[in-house]
């Protein structure tokens, strides 16, 4: 092991975040009510900085500190997505955390300390370094999924996260041992090369790939490793669930797609197999328990499982075929899918009850009277995740299920296409409500939205996104394809 | 080609409309989406007299890059086929804003913009060439249609809604796997008229007739995926209901004559005799059930199912009456349906009911009104000198040569269609009006006049000349055919060596060689039925 003081500067975006997120954290007790607002934008203007050094990053692949840590233009790929989320996030709880009068600073250190985790977890070209960004990235959303301490919902939301989340990173780690022990590393390069050299016959490879996707299918949250997320999702904050319907899930495909496709990529053939079941399992479900659920945020959730289905069509056909094209779909789809479920999340974030949030579906009845432009975004968002043209979401699948094609599995394309039908019905459902009922209740604790400038600046990025992508989709295509050329 | 880009124009003029509306005073919202979609019907009109009738080719061909790592184009043009289907759709949707001038009371603006919206897609649906452009304005349809019959629709609106769009997206489900397999089968393009072209094995065109098969049957609808029909059209607004008989039940056989004949002829081929069962079962089932019908929207709804029965009854035959009887057959059922719809809202907004009991005896009070009902009922029952005479005769006579005994089979359709139709109007028109009701059965004013004229006049123009719409569409029709129906051998091989290996503009030689194998000639309605099916 060698130790290069110019590595460091290659790093620089994570230095400065977790830097940023100590300096948030010494501060919040110092500064004292409105003053804290400060932290705010300092947070934001940190990963202004870190934007613009990873994007100057993009170029080829620089191996550093031995070979644990990679950077290259897959990591900056989802580097970039996780600082805009992150943003987001920022900006849309910089509302929402007043109006749940949560004041703490800590939110925004742990909130910088979970992308720390996500930027490590999508660099590391080592187990056991990714290990090490998946456990900094759940520590902190255990705590963020527990910040409403006065409500129990919320405290069971975090405390089965913590649980199932350690069970699954236990799993992970078993894995990696047993994948140590049958190739003798843990560096993704040097697990390819044993595997590709004394072939796949050793009975540990093949258990250790199993272990290693049941570790990652809970952080993917895919059936059946799914239990946790509707209750979750359902009793976080509503941006935190927000946060970990998007950055979570995308910083987990980051780094599962490095581990699957670099280094187990000899076992290509057989891990497309798991992932078929799991993809299909994971389809059904998540598509139809989401058409019984009567909270947006349970539905919302179910429909992220659904959606983490689609991208594995993806992954199963990158294993059924040469070339990056399939994985490249998958980068493309989940940078897709984050428009449309973060906007989804920012306005039920905001949609008021009185004191508490209008989470039911119940609560958007006429949301169209009384706010027409946020009943308009909502109906844009929830079309996109429907996979209706001219949005995102429609050219998300298009290119999932042109890979299925590709890959020679069109009964797999059209068993998610008649899946996204069904789920259009859940969907529209909400649009139903929004439009096409009357309010009944008006008085001054009805269901309304909290407007807010932060609030506006977060919807209009991602309608912005769903919908200049879903005419336009060059550039992030484009962008995703030389992401995955390294991948191979 | 270049100069004016006339599709362009056509299709996006709507959707800055539906922007523009967004931006003006409550007062002068309709105004301002009458203004829009007159300029486009004016726009649309100099295309009827600039279109090269002697060519099968695309006209007005735009083409640009559009997602290039897919090799998607976003590439428009016109043919004989999709600009009568084009005009009749921009001398339409005035008439929907006109008669929802005063029938649309709540959300204004938002409805307006929900029918611009519609036209623009509507449009880019006939005109688009790309297989992946086609598929997102043939699916960006659903969302306006199924707020407009959701939002501002009758009592049972919600369910009609969401049974509208859970029909025609599963229907079209399969499409979208069709056109991704094409694309890998027909050498990574989207390119329709590249697509055209090339030939497939026997049994991936089966697979892919029925892909298409379910989300054009949906659409059109065909029997037995018609259960959806009803229920939307009772439940729309009338101009949804005009919208939706006129408009998009053309698409879905636009999209058999544009798909799945001339990509897939060895599938049409086979499954002509299950296309020509469903026809004729639609024919007479639509019929019968519009005989038993009280309401006057149901009662339309299922004579639409009966029309558009003999709309793909026409396109399977495979020769040159059938399929131009057929297109013949969209335009005026376009015509004459969306007349009788638009005549049953302005009794509705009189009435306030559908029922043909609570609306008998019109003519007394209501001469205008009872005339133009007549005369589109006759046109829709098929009477000489209207123009669905021409359509369904063409259609008749085309099945007459392929057999029969379907021929025999389709005719019962006309003669219920004047059972259902002539038992209407003797009760609606010629009947005693109850007498509290007369006080509310005000003559047609100057508006509804304006609405209703220009159809019926269109009516007697196409049943008397309907030569300029079949020498326009002529052309297309026999390229299709020539698909569909190869060519014999050597000729066929002569062709292929005359193609030119590059179809950078996707265009056939087909149709030149057509031409000077038959001589150069137009065609007229006298001659039609004297022309055999080609060997």
């Amino acid at each position: 092991m060698t130790f290069a003081v110019g590595d460091l500067f290659l790093i620089l975006p994570e230095l400065l975040v977790i830097t940023a997120a100590c300096v948030v954290l010494v501060l919040d007790p110092v500064l004292r009510g409105p003053r804290k607002d400060v932290l705010v934008w300092f947070s934001l203007g940190t990963l202004a900085i870190c934007m613009g050094v990873t994007a100057s990053q993009v170029s080829g692949p620089t191996a550093i500190f031995s070979g644990l840590v990679i950077i290259d233009a897959y990591g900056a790929f989802w580097k970039l997505l996780l600082y805009f989320v992150t943003g987001l996030t920022i900006l849309l709880s910089y509302s929402y955390l007043k109006e749940e009068r949560l004041y703490f600073g800590e939110y925004y250190g742990f909130v910088l300390l979970a992308l720390a985790g996500m930027m490590v977890m999508v660099s590391a070209d080592d187990l056991l370094t990714i290990y090490l960004g998946t456990e900094l990235m759940s520590l902190s959303l255990y705590v963020l999924a527990g910040l409403k301490r006065a409500e129990p919902r919320s405290l069971e939301a975090s405390a089965k996260y913590f649980v199932l989340g350690a069970f699954s990173s236990g799993i992970l780690l078993y894995g990696i041992s047993l994948l140590y022990g049958a190739t003798g590393s843990t560096r993704l390069p040097e697990i390819a090369t044993a595997i590709a050299s004394q072939g796949l016959s050793d009975p540990l490879l093949l258990l250790s790939t199993i272990l290693l996707a049941v570790g990652f299918g809970f952080k993917l949250a895919v059936v059946p490793f799914h239990m946790w997320t509707p209750d979750v999702y359902q009793g976080a904050p509503t941006s935190v669930t927000a946060f970990m319907a998007v950055a979570s899930k995308a910083a987990s495909f980051g780094a599962f797609l490095r581990v699957f496709i670099e280094g187990l990529g000899g076992l290509k053939a057989n891990w497309s197999a798991i992932f078929l079941l799991l993809c299909i399992a994971t389809l059904l479900i998540g598509n139809i328990v989401a058409l019984v659920q009567t909270n947006v945020k349970r539905m919302l959730a179910y429909s992220s499982i659904a959606h983490a289905g689609y991208a594995l069509i993806g992954v199963v056909a990158a294993g059924r075929m040469e070339g990056s094209s399939g994985i490249a779909s998958v980068l493309l789809y989940l940078a897709l899918y984050t428009f449309m479920t973060f906007g989804a999340f920012a306005i039920v974030a905001m949609l008021r009850k009185g004191d508490i949030e209008g989470e039911e579906i119940e609560d958007f009845t006429g949301l169209s009277k009384r706010h027409p432009l946020a009943a308009l975004l909502m109906l844009i968002f929830m079309v996109s995740l429907a996979g209706i043209p001219p949005t995102a979401g429609f050219v998300g699948k298009l290119y999932i299920f042109k890979s299925a094609v590709e890959a020679g599995m069109t009964w797999l394309a059209a068993l998610g296409l008649i899946f996204a039908a069904i789920s259009a019905y859940f969907y529209l459902r909400l649009v139903m409500v929004m439009y096409m009922r009357e309010p009944i209740d008006h008085s001054d604790t009805a269901p309304h939205l909290v407007m807010s400038p932060t609030l506006s600046i977060v919807l209009a990025c991602t309608v912005a996104g769903v919908v200049i992508f879903g005419v336009y989709p060059n550039p992030l295509v484009s962008f995703a394809m030389q992401a995955v050329l390294i991948l191979k | 080609m270049t100069g004016f880009p006339w599709l362009t124009v056509l299709i996006f003029l709507p959707l800055i409309g539906a922007v523009v509306l967004f931006a003006v005073k409550d007062a002068s919202v309709r105004l301002v989406a009458l203004g829009m979609t007159v300029a486009d019907l004016l726009i649309s009109l100099p295309l009827w007299w600039l279109f090269d009738a002697s060519s099968g080719q695309m006209q007005f061909v735009e083409s640009a890059r559009w997602i290039p790592t897919l090799s998607i184009n976003y590439k428009l043009g016109l043919d004989g086929i999709s600009l009568p289907l084009i005009i009749m759709t921009t001398v339409l949707m005035p008439l929907c804003v006109l008669i929802s001038w005063h029938a649309i009371e709540t959300k204004v603006r938002s409805f307006m913009a929900m029918l611009l919206i519609m036209e623009s897609a509507m449009i880019g649906v006939f005109c688009a060439l790309d297989f992946v452009l086609f598929y997102v304005f043939w699916e960006a349809m659903l969302i306006p249609m199924y707020l407009l019959i959701g939002v501002w629709g009758g009592p049972n609106r919600l369910y009609a809604a969401i049974k509208f769009f859970l029909y025609t997206l599963a229907g079209s489900v399969l499409l979208l796997v069709g056109i991704l397999v094409l694309y890998f089968q027909g050498g990574h393009t989207f390119d329709i008229l590249q697509l055209s072209q090339r030939s497939y094995g026997v049994a991936l065109q089966i697979w892919l007739f029925f892909a298409f098969f379910a989300a054009f049957a949906v659409k059109v609808p065909m029997f037995p995926f018609h259960t959806w029909l009803p229920d939307a059209h009772v439940e729309a607004p009338t101009a949804g209901s005009v919208i939706l008989a006129s408009v998009l039940l053309k698409m879905g056989t636009y999209g058999f004559l544009r798909f799945s004949l001339p990509m897939l002829p060895d599938a049409s081929r086979l499954f002509t005799p299950l296309m020509v069962v469903l026809s004729i079962v639609a024919i007479i089932y639509g019929a019968y059930m519009a005989l038993a019908q009280a309401d006057l929207k149901k009662l339309i709804a299922y004579s639409s199912v009966s029309h558009m029965g003999f709309v793909t009854l026409g396109l399977f035959m495979f020769n040159i009456q059938g399929i131009e009887g057929a297109v013949m057959q969209m335009v005026n059922h376009g015509i004459t349906t969306g007349g009788l719809f638009l005549c049953v809202g302005m009794i509705y907004e009189r009435t306030h009911s559908r029922q043909i009991t609570d609306n008998i005896g019109l003519t007394k009070p209501m001469p205008r009104y009872a005339t133009l009902l007549v005369i589109f009922a006759l046109s829709s029952l098929g009477l000489p000198g209207t123009n669905s005479f021409v359509g369904e005769f063409m259609v008749l006579v085309g099945t007459f040569l392929w057999s029969k005994i379907a021929a025999a089979f389709a005719s019962l359709g006309i003669i219920l269609a004047a059972a259902y139709l002539l038992w209407m109007i003797q009760r609606v028109a010629f009947g005693v009006p109850a007498a509290h009701v007369l006080p509310k059965l005000r003559d047609l004013n100057l508006r509804e006049m304006v609405t209703l004229v220009p159809l019926a006049v269109l009516i007697f123009l196409i049943g008397l000349f309907p030569n300029p719409v079949l020498t326009r569409m002529h052309m297309s029709v026999e390229k299709v055919i020539a698909r569909v129906i190869p060519l014999p051998q050597e000729e066929s091989s002569a062709l292929n060596q005359q193609v030119p290996p590059s179809t950078q503009q996707g265009l056939t030689t087909n149709v030149d060689l057509t031409i000077s194998r038959e001589g150069p000639h137009t065609p007229r309605f006298s001659d039609i039925a004297t022309k055999e099916r080609r060997p």
